[in-house]
Formats: structure tokens, sequence, C-alpha cells
């Protein structure tokens, strides 16, 4: 019986036979679970944009989330070259993300506009609206950026008049916890919302300050305190912000957008 | 070798003989999945699943596998396992799926699974060996949530995410230990563990590799 076990031939069955009812197993599991899965993805990133924009609470349920999602918001795709709404790509399809990996949907950045190291900048990307009467009510952009040792992956969500903050917030990051980590703290997010990141002339200005932000000061409404045992990150998150929203971002998409020419 | 009890495999891991604490297996998800409690519970919930699978498979094939391939079909075995844990994970625990993200995909190199295989589930019937996956398993959670429920709660004043010590960074008066919320603070607290568990069970103390000999030289002059 030993002996036989081990003959060529028996080796060779033996993996073959192995091999089969593994694949299929495992492709059984992957192809059957493939919707769910999907519908997962899509519900958690839906999820964070209406968290991040503060239309949510935390323990909203999956069917509410899709409702709210289908029923407020219109994802519209905008070339960041030319600053305006494009029917390029289709909304609810388009990855922003892939498309940024992709050659021939994204360009390298030179290292000197590259202030948030993300090394690839995709042509299209994706604005969510939020509408009333045909007026934006608020404006969801996808932002992203280096902080002390892993891109942070975010959203910024803009008033109708596309410079108060009305959320902000990240759905995946991977900095220290307890330390950089402290970017997911509600606390230190909640002093985002009412900010203003361009002044009255238009000019890009919004800074993550350490030590603190002087409520009296005129530039207050400008400035973010940092997190405290987080200055790499702090700074991380201050290059992204001016990166998204200055000239190689949404810059000029905001600009048309504001003269009403997207 | 008298025959072990289902009994025996099942409970004998948890504290006589736990994959952590006494063969010291299994560390790296220790250290990687356990900054907070739910996440420590899946992992063991999930590694508990594959070692008790991958044992009962092995051990029904254990007599028709080659010996010069039986480390290679058992790999394929558990990393198939693995993966159709992890799509199970994606399907219906996506957020937790997302936290645990690769350490999943690790457990197909947890060597708890890898020899448990190879030690038991190769000598016994199929029964005995599910049920020592089973124990193996539980052993590992044991630490596994312990681990957690420790740097959960100190680390970041929370078991579960519900708050239990309000933190000052929430406006409470509790100062979290960062160094909890950190791989290396499983290091120290595993460690601590080893040493009660061997206080405790005096007969999982390892004899000396050597001893050091008195000092007998007269000094020199």
């Amino acid at each position: 019986m030993a002996e036989k076990k081990e003959t060529i031939g028996r080796t060779l069955t033996v993996a073959l036979a192995v091999c089969l009812v593994c694949s299929v197993f495992v492709a059984g599991a992957a192809v059957s679970l493939k919707q769910t899965q999907q519908q997962n993805a899509l519900l958690d990133k839906q999820r964070s944009i209406l968290r991040i924009a503060g239309m949510l609470n935390d323990n909203a349920t999956g069917a509410e989330v899709r409702k709210i999602f289908g029923e407020g918001i219109t994802p519209r795709v905008v070339d960041l070259e030319t600053g305006r709404f494009t029917d390029a790509e289709n909304p609810r399809t388009f990855d922003p993300l892939k498309a940024a990996q992709d050659p021939s949907l994204s360009k390298i950045l030179p290292a000197s506009k590259d202030i948030a190291s993300i090394h690839r900048l995709e042509r299209y990307s994706i604005a969510y609206l939020v509408e009333k009467n045909g007026r934006i009510e608020t404006l969801i952009l996808p932002i992203r950026g280096y902080g002390l040792w892993s891109t942070l992956y975010g959203f910024i969500a803009l008033k109708s008049d596309l410079k108060t903050v009305a959320g902000f917030g990240f759905y995946q990051h991977a900095e220290t916890p307890g330390l950089g980590g402290e970017v997911d703290n509600p606390r230190w997010l909640s002093q985002w919302p009412g900010k203003q990141v361009y002044d009255d002339s238009g000019r890009l200005d919004v800074a993550v300050v350490k030590g603190g932000v002087d409520p009296s000061s005129p530039q207050a409404v400008h400035k973010v305190d940092a997190i405290a045992g987080a200055t790499l990150t702090s700074r991380g998150v201050d290059n992204l912000v001016h990166f998204w929203l200055g000239p190689d971002g949404f810059g000029p998409f905001l600009q048309n957008l504001k003269k009403g020419d997207a | 070798m008298a025959k072990p009890t289902v009994r025996e495999v099942l409970f004998n891991p948890v504290f006589n003989n736990n994959p952590i604490g006494l063969q010291i297996l299994g560390i790296c998800s220790a250290l990687a999945v356990t900054s907070n409690l739910r996440t420590a519970l899946v992992m063991s919930l999930a590694l508990t699943m594959v070692t008790a699978f991958s044992n009962l498979s092995i051990s029904a094939i254990r007599n028709q596998i080659p010996s010069s391939i039986r480390m290679i079909v058992q790999m394929v075995i558990i990393a198939s396992l693995v993966i159709v844990v992890d799509q199970l994970l994606k399907a219906y625990a996506f957020s937790v799926s997302k936290q645990l993200s690769v350490f999943v995909g690790l457990i197909i190199t947890n060597c708890i699974v890898m020899g448990r295989a190879e030690a038991f589930a190769m000598q016994n019937p199929p029964k005995l060996s599910f049920f020592d996956g089973i124990g193996n398993g539980l052993g590992y959670s044991v630490m596994l949530i312990t681990l957690g429920v420790i740097r959960e709660l100190f680390g970041a004043g929370k078991l579960m995410g519900h708050t239990i010590l309000p933190t000052v960074n929430e406006g409470g008066w509790y100062i979290p230990n960062g160094l909890l919320l950190l791989p290396p603070s499983a290091f120290f607290l595993i460690g601590l563990a080893i040493w009660a568990l061997r206080t405790w069970k005096t007969s999982q103390q390892e004899k000396p590799n050597f001893h050091i000999t008195t000092h007998v030289r007269a000094e020199a002059y």
C-alpha cells in the first residue's frame, strides 16, 4: 500500500484531482457571491459619501442609504483639464481611482505639481451634486493624498457658494491608530464645516495650522487646527486639500461652475 | 500513544496546549488584528472555520495523499478554504473584511492551520481531526479575544466600538494608552499571557537550554 502510493502516476492523479475539486469549489464561491459583493462595495461608497457630506447618521440601514443616495445625489463626470462637465464616461460606472492607473485616462504628475504625492492624475473625475430647484445645494468632490505612510481617500463637500465647507472626511487610510488615525475623530472633523476654502477674491486660502486657531482672528475662517501628535498627517491633509482645490485639481471646474459655465 | 478523545482534542488547546501560548504559532495575525475586539472576533471565527475544515478534508483523504506532495496538497486545500472564507466575508461582512484586509488571506500562511494539518490530521480520522481544528481555533480565539479586549479598552476606551471609558479627545477623562493600538503592544501582552499561563500550568515551563555554571576560577593576581 505504502509503495503503491508513491508512484508517479498516482502522485499526478492525486494532485490533479485535488486541484480540480478545489478550483471548482473556489470558482463556485467567487461566482455565486460576486453580485452581493459588488452591491456591498457600492453601498459602502455611497454610505461614505453621504456620511462625509453630513447627510446620514451612522447607523442608517442599507435601504436608507440607497434611498437617500438615489433621490438626492446626482453623480456627474468632470473633465479636470477643461474644468467642465463631460459625458465622455458614464458617471454610474466610471471609477476615477481605476482611471488613475490607466495610462490612456491619466497622466503622470511632475514632482513640482504633485504636492499631494498621488503620482498619477486621472483626466476625468466625478462630482456628486445635491440639487434643489435646479440649483446646486451641495457639491461633493473626491480627494486623496499621502499622509505619513498611507494614501488618505476622502471627500470634501462644499455649500452652494462653492467656498464654504459643508463636510469633510476620509473613508480609507492607514495612518497610525491613535495619532494620524485621529483624522477620523469626529471632534477634529467637526472643525471643518463652516470653514471657507477660498477668500473673497477667489484665491485658494485654507490651511491646517499648528498651535490652535485664534477664533477672534479674521483669518480663523480659513484655518483648521492640526491634529496633536500627527504633524505629517496634518501636513498631508493640508497638501491634499490644496492640490484638489487648486489649479490641477477641481480649481478650474469650481471657477467655471461659479460663473455658471460648466 | 492512547487514542485522544473528542473532549481532549477540543479543550486541551485552550489552556493546556494553547497554539499561541505554548506552540508559539500564529503570532503575526495576533499582533495585527487585535487592536479592536470586532476584528479579533471575526478573525478568530475565520481561523477556527478554516482549521476545522482543512483538518477534516485533509484527514478524509490522508490515506490517498502521496507523502512526496503532501505539503502542497495541504496548502492547496487550505488556500481554497481561505479564499472561500474571504469571499464570504466580503459578501456578508463587508466593513469588517475591509478592516481585516490582507490578514484573512494570510490565514493561508498561518502556522496553526498548516501545523495542525501536518501534525494531527495526517494521522487521525476525520471526526477527531475536525474537533482538533475547532479546539485549536478556540485556543487561538481565547488569546485573540483577550488581546482585543485589553487593547481596545485601554487603547481607545471602547469595546466593540461602544465607548466604555470616555477619552480626553472626545471630551471625557480617560487618557488612552496609544501604545496599545500599535502592533508591538500585542507582543508585550502575549509575553505576559505566556508568563501567567506557565506560572499557572507549571508543566508548560521549558527546561533551560543551558546552565550558567558558577564562577570557579580564582581571581587573577
